[in-house]
């Protein structure tokens, strides 16, 4: 089975921090990772391949320091990676992005000699939150797609996909090749093992540009292509709900609890 | 010996303490720490300063009147060292609190003696710093800390508590404040008087506010997982780090079983259990740190080279702070993991040299079989420093006690015949004193009962702890 799987460089939020006199966001070294979803991705991935056989390919669109994430897939795992960065593709949103990508997924299956059966990325990025590229990536190539999947099985050359819903879960079975995002797994991503860590820090990683995507169109790339605008972006107020009672006994509470619920016509 | 709490003693202490409790006001937690198994007490008054003068003005009326005082942090203490073995007053300076001011001119932070170690670690990378001891417990009061002399997992680098302390303020047991040590960092100034505070648990004065190094954070690190099939191999590779010019942070040994009964806790399983089929029995984990993550990156290799040489299976990676965490997450929740499964547990962490350490988890192994008990061992492989517990779900208290006793008895001969003390780091409470005495010899024994003599004349600050039973 050959696994394109998609992933993107985001700031490590568990490293970001507040400055005490400021009380803003720290930003200045803060560390850069693969998106946490996306390890799972490329963790079903590869178990996927060491069972089936195959490929498994990386792809990530970013600045030229986003290689080092496409680095670190190989890893853990990976046998390619590619970096698709170019001065065009900046500003995209989640649209432009996603079809840039589409169009990538489709440079590099010629460039591999393979056609991927499955496409896999994270649920979302955990700087963006949208949830929008991997499924906008599906519908540019036409390929069916399962959203917040906990865990993936192949049988048959079908993927039965276990979704996460509100109320428990689906199990959804989709017929390949498709595209499918994922929250987390029942297993963690394995760490890089010091071999193919050390060989991972050797390779070059491939860039695509503008002129290496054939069909690309470039009006719907970047700023140009992207229908989205951030009008403004703020810090939402923390609202405090709910009433502590301190320092009363607890009869005295318990009567003032009562009566505040019965005024409120709870009881 | 000690008088008893009177209506007019408590209203004397209430007129200079706003925050006082007594009778059912009193929380329960206070008559014990986190091994109950060496005795609980309620305390008859508890007291909860905000500031030194408070803590001084209680004890000296507790003084006056001869009561008993025990001091107490968060009671994460694993010795009983909190325990009011006699009842009187408790003082938790727990409310003490406040990280007071930086000084990073001269690289120290003062704080009052209960702030949380969580606290004062994460507060002091906002600005760049580290302050580095790092005990298992992060919610553990630094004053605490400071009473144990805790250790904890970067002491094989950095040292512990003790190196960190560079000023107190302490209330002595007549109610006295006294101010010891100073910013500077040499001293040859008479009797170090800090240093003797330090690991008193509580014993000749309350540390009631703190003048600590700090050191500027490392801009990178990383940890290394590195499965051996055997623990003596494991442990057999640690000092070639050394040898070889290398400095890890941390380097802790643990075996395969207390690895899966943690992860089982922490419910995210990290740690490989085989590879390629053959299953691994035991693991290093270390933690490197450096100026870059270039430096980091050559280190991790250097480090491989060594590990694979000297028999490792594998290394694996944590170089992401995510990584880092989980890796260690594991490791920190072995406390918390066995009391989970465990009834009744007694605890042990004495530190033997560091080329003893296979050898001698050998002979408490088998001890423990001996004497009809289960075992499990982790520890810090870098310095010496086992935890070592006697756990049991189907025995009844007292008989548990009995073979306990026995293990004990011959478990810290055996560490004291091969150079080692009896607690690294957890203190020695009143669940040690026996132990301690059969280690150290009578003559080093009655030089402490002189010291807390002169500190504490009427024996009323923390009864029965640490040199002398009551």
């Amino acid at each position: 089975m050959n696994i394109c799987v998609c992933v993107k460089q985001v700031p490590d939020t568990t490293e970001i921090r507040i400055d005490p006199e400021t009380h803003t966001l720290i930003r200045a070294g803060v560390p850069s990772i693969v998106n946490p979803f996306d390890t799972y991705a490329l963790e079903a991935a590869v178990r996927l391949r060491e069972k089936l056989g195959g490929r498994v390919v990386v792809i990530s669109m970013g600045p030229p320091q986003a290689a080092e994430a496409v680095r670190s897939c190989l890893a853990v795992g990976a046998d390619e990676g590619y970096l698709i960065s170019g001065r065009k593709f900046g500003g995209s949103d989640t649209l432009a992005t996603s079809y840039i990508l589409s169009e990538a997924i489709r440079a590099v299956e010629k460039k591999e000699g393979i056609s991927f059966d499955l496409i896999l990325g994270g649920k979302q990025a955990v700087d963006g939150d949208t949830a929008q590229v991997a499924p906008e990536i599906a519908e540019h190539l036409g390929l069916p797609q399962v959203t917040y999947a906990l865990g993936i099985e192949e049988k048959d050359g079908e993927l039965r996909v276990k979704r996460d819903c509100d109320n428990g879960y689906d199990i959804i079975s989709v017929k390949l090749p498709a595209v499918v995002t994922v929250v987390r797994l029942p297993y963690e991503p394995r760490y890089p093992s010091i071999g193919p860590w050390l060989e991972s820090k050797k390779r070059t990683i491939p860039v695509l540009t503008e002129a290496d995507l054939e069909t690309v169109d470039l009006t719907r790339c970047g700023l140009n292509g992207s229908p989205t605008k951030v009008k403004k972006s703020y810090t939402p107020v923390r609202e405090k709900h709910g009433v502590i009672l301190s320092k009363v006994p607890a009869d005295e509470a318990s009567a003032k609890v009562a009566g505040m619920l019965r005024e409120a016509g709870i009881i | 010996m000690y008088n008893q709490l009177t209506p007019e003693i408590i209203s004397m202490i209430q007129k200079v303490s706003d925050h006082v409790y007594t009778g059912g006001d009193i929380s329960p937690d206070y008559a014990r720490d986190e091994m109950p198994i060496y005795g609980t007490r309620m305390p008859d008054l508890a007291v909860q300063p905000r500031s030194t003068e408070e803590v001084a003005a209680v004890m000296k009326i507790c003084y006056e009147n001869n009561i008993p005082v025990t001091p107490r942090g968060a009671g994460t203490g694993l010795a009983g060292g909190a325990v009011p073995l006699f009842g009187g007053v408790l003082m938790d300076i727990s409310k003490m609190n406040r990280i007071l001011e930086y000084d990073l001119e001269n690289f120290v932070v003062n704080i009052e003696a209960g702030v949380l170690l969580a606290d004062l670690a994460a507060d002091c990378l906002t600005r760049g710093m580290m302050y580095p001891p790092d005990p298992g417990e992060k919610f553990a009061c630094v004053g605490g800390n400071v009473a144990t002399n805790a250790g904890g997992m970067r002491a094989v680098k950095y040292g512990t508590t003790r190196d960190y302390v560079r000023a107190m303020t302490v209330v002595l047991p007549n109610g006295e404040i006294t101010h010891m040590g100073a910013t500077v960092s040499k001293t040859s100034s008479g009797y170090s008087l800090m240093n003797l505070m330090i690991g008193s648990e509580g014993t000749l004065g309350i540390i009631t506010e703190l003048t600590l190094k700090i050191i500027p954070a490392p801009k990178a690190a990383a940890s290394l997982i590195i499965p051996f099939r055997d623990l003596r191999t494991a442990l057999a590779t640690v000092p070639k780090f050394r040898m070889n010019h290398m400095d890890p942070q941390a380097i802790e040994f643990m075996e395969r079983e207390i690895v899966m009964l943690s992860e089982r806790y922490v419910g995210k399983a990290v740690f490989p259990q085989e590879l390629s089929g053959e299953p691994i029995n035991a693991y290093l984990l270390i933690t490197l740190d450096g100026t870059s993550s270039e430096e980091v990156d050559k280190l991790i290799e250097q480090a491989a080279n060594i590990a694979l040489e000297a028999g490792a299976m594998d290394v694996l990676i944590a170089d992401t702070s995510n990584r880092i965490k989980d890796a260690w997450a594991a490791r920190s929740s072995f406390l918390e993991a066995i009391m989970e499964e465990t009834k009744l547990l007694d605890e042990c962490d004495v530190v033997v040299p560091v080329n003893k350490i296979a050898d001698y988890l050998e002979f408490v192994n088998e001890q423990g079989r001996k004497c009809g008990l289960e075992i499990k061992t982790f520890g810090h492989a870098g310095d010496g420093n086992l935890h070592i517990y006697q756990c049991s779900n189907d025995l009844d208290e007292e008989e548990f006690k009995r073979r306990v006793d026995a293990f004990f008895d011959i478990i810290y001969r055996e560490a004291t015949r091969c150079g080692g003390l009896v607690s690294g780091e957890h203190g020695i409470g009143s669940g040690k004193i026996k132990y301690l005495v059969d280690s150290v010899g009578e003559t080093n024994m009655e030089l402490m009962r002189g010291i807390k003599q002169v500190f504490d004349p009427k024996m009323i600050l923390n009864p029965g702890k640490v040199c002398y039973k009551l």
